[in-house]
């Protein structure tokens, strides 16, 4: 294997990091296609998921294909609709490894651009959880709009909604948010703190 | 049989017509439904996506607090609540380590005793279901499972997860006539309702096309974001695909409290974006006339 390694922060080579996180030796994918034919945003994705599983087989190697792989679009536009792991022959968990491929790129700092949007609102949906311990939706769309910038956004939607008694203008609350916050503290906090 | 309710989020909001209709099915079936104790969110797909600690700490705190309380199992009616919780018991139960790990996080020592229950298994084993019919619902029905109800199958363990029958079997006994259609597990794109609404309109517009092109008077659905992407994303699926589509989105419980005979507002069918109802050629469901919003 290469000496390039030391240039990556991470100290073991991604293919071997997504197994350790996912169980999934992505060496055992022969390229079938079937992923990538059933995922219904594989027109949308910059590689379709076999060729980011194709990405990973080559990634011990050739670094530049773990970046290429860690930077894509397609790691967030996956939806874990699970078509892929269902149709899958060698029944490998596809969507447990775009997670990974998620959770690396976080901590790297190397989220496609593109994913911005998606990632504003899963950031003011779970900060909206932290929070109140539940999700506030009206907290979490405007929460979601100083992120993303979106302000006009579903803007006639909100008075209808809240007509029809769909929105509420305070949140439900955990009664032990306390623990909440412990919990929010030892998992996504932590992992965001990490080296 | 001690059985706890998980509502989730989305069922005290957006969707809170699903819960109202849950609530006065189970009245008639003579059914309790206590809430699992101070149950919280359970991640959904944020929390997967940024921290896979998290999104199996969310679940077990919930699965802990009915198992303190002494319910068997846990009947969540969300399907994205549904498979969460579902993955999460089975993640702790076939990994010792994770177990203890995780059960540390969530101050609590997690036996995975109380079971995951999704609507469809629930109202299947209620015995003579049929006989509860006052109003059969006669009507053409695209049973619309989604991708969370039955995948990954060998995870949830329910129905099969392409060509599903469970809920069509169950719109049968209430009267309607469901379809055969190809879309019945196609993802509707879930929870990119805001940050990728164009997305969500794509997916859900390939779903409605294909209901109505064979002739379906209702979508029925399980899944509050099923729901919301069909139902009150609708004009953004018709800003899309240039095409009008009057077909209603009905939860599950909804059709059997018609077919039970309950009010309609009992059921929240005023809260819809789309109007529940029908052909003019057949009445109209009565005491119904929610209009079209901006």
């Amino acid at each position: 294997m290469s000496g390039e390694k030391h240039a990556h922060p991470a100290a073991e080579p991604l293919p071997g990091r997504v197994l350790e996180q996912t169980g999934v030796d992505v060496a055992r994918c022969y390229q079938c296609g079937k992923c990538s034919a059933g995922c219904p945003l594989a027109a949308e994705m910059d590689y379709p998921p076999s060729q980011i599983m194709h990405l990973l087989q080559l990634a011990g190697e050739f670094p530049e294909f773990a970046e290429m792989a860690l930077r894509s679009h397609t790691a967030w536009l996956c939806l874990t609709c699970e078509i892929c792991y269902c149709r899958c022959p060698m029944e490998l968990d596809i969507p447990r490894v775009m997670d990974a491929l998620r959770h690396e790129a976080l901590r790297q700092k190397k989220v496609n651009p593109k994913a911005k949007d998606i990632l504003a609102f899963h950031r003011a949906f779970l900060d909206s959880v932290k929070h109140t311990g539940r999700l506030f939706e009206m907290g979490q769309v405007v929460d979601y709009k100083l992120r993303s910038g979106h302000f006009l956004q579903d803007l006639l939607q909100a008075p209808w909604m809240f007509l029809v008694g769909k929105l509420h203008l305070l949140p439900e609350r955990v009664r032990d948010r306390r623990q909440l916050k412990r919990i929010f503290a030892r998992t996504l906090k932590a992992r965001e703190n990490r080296p | 049989m001690k059985t706890g309710f998980y509502p989730g989020c989305s069922m005290k909001g957006s969707a809170r017509e699903y819960s109202e209709s849950l609530l006065a099915v189970a009245r008639v079936l003579g059914r309790e439904l206590p809430e699992v104790p101070d149950w919280n969110c359970c991640g959904a797909t944020a929390a997967h996506n940024l921290d896979h600690d998290l999104a199996l700490a969310l679940p077990a705190r919930i699965l802990a607090a009915a198992e303190k309380k002494g319910m068997d199992e846990v009947l969540v009616p969300c399907a994205a609540c549904y498979s969460r919780l579902k993955v999460t018991r089975h993640e702790l139960l076939e990994d010792e380590k994770l177990r203890q790990r995780i059960s540390g996080l969530v101050e609590a020592d997690y036996r995975g005793s109380a079971k995951v229950v999704n609507i469809i298994e629930w109202l299947a084993a209620v015995p003579d279901l049929e006989k509860l019919v006052k109003k059969p619902f006669q009507r053409k029905v695209a049973c619309y499972y989604g991708c969370l109800l039955v995948r990954p199958a060998g995870i949830v363990e329910f129905d099969r997860p392409e060509e599903p029958q469970s809920m069509d079997l169950l719109m049968a006994k209430l009267g309607a006539k469901p379809i055969d259609w190809a879309f019945k597990t196609e993802c509707c794109g879930a929870g990119f309702s805001v940050s990728r609404t164009d997305l969500v309109a794509k997916l859900s517009g390939l779903i409605l096309e294909d209901a109505v092109s064979r002739g379906a008077e209702a979508v029925i659905v399980a899944c509050p974001m099923c729901h919301l992407n069909l139902d009150l994303r609708r004009p953004n699926i018709e800003k899309r695909t240039g095409k009008k589509y009057d077909i209603p989105v009905i939860y599950i419980t909804q059709v059997l409290g018609l077919a039970m005979g309950l009010p309609p507002k009992k059921l929240g069918l005023q809260r819809h974006k789309v109007a529940v109802k029908f052909a003019p050629a057949e009445s109209p469901v009565p005491g119904v006339s929610a209009k079209r919003g901006a």
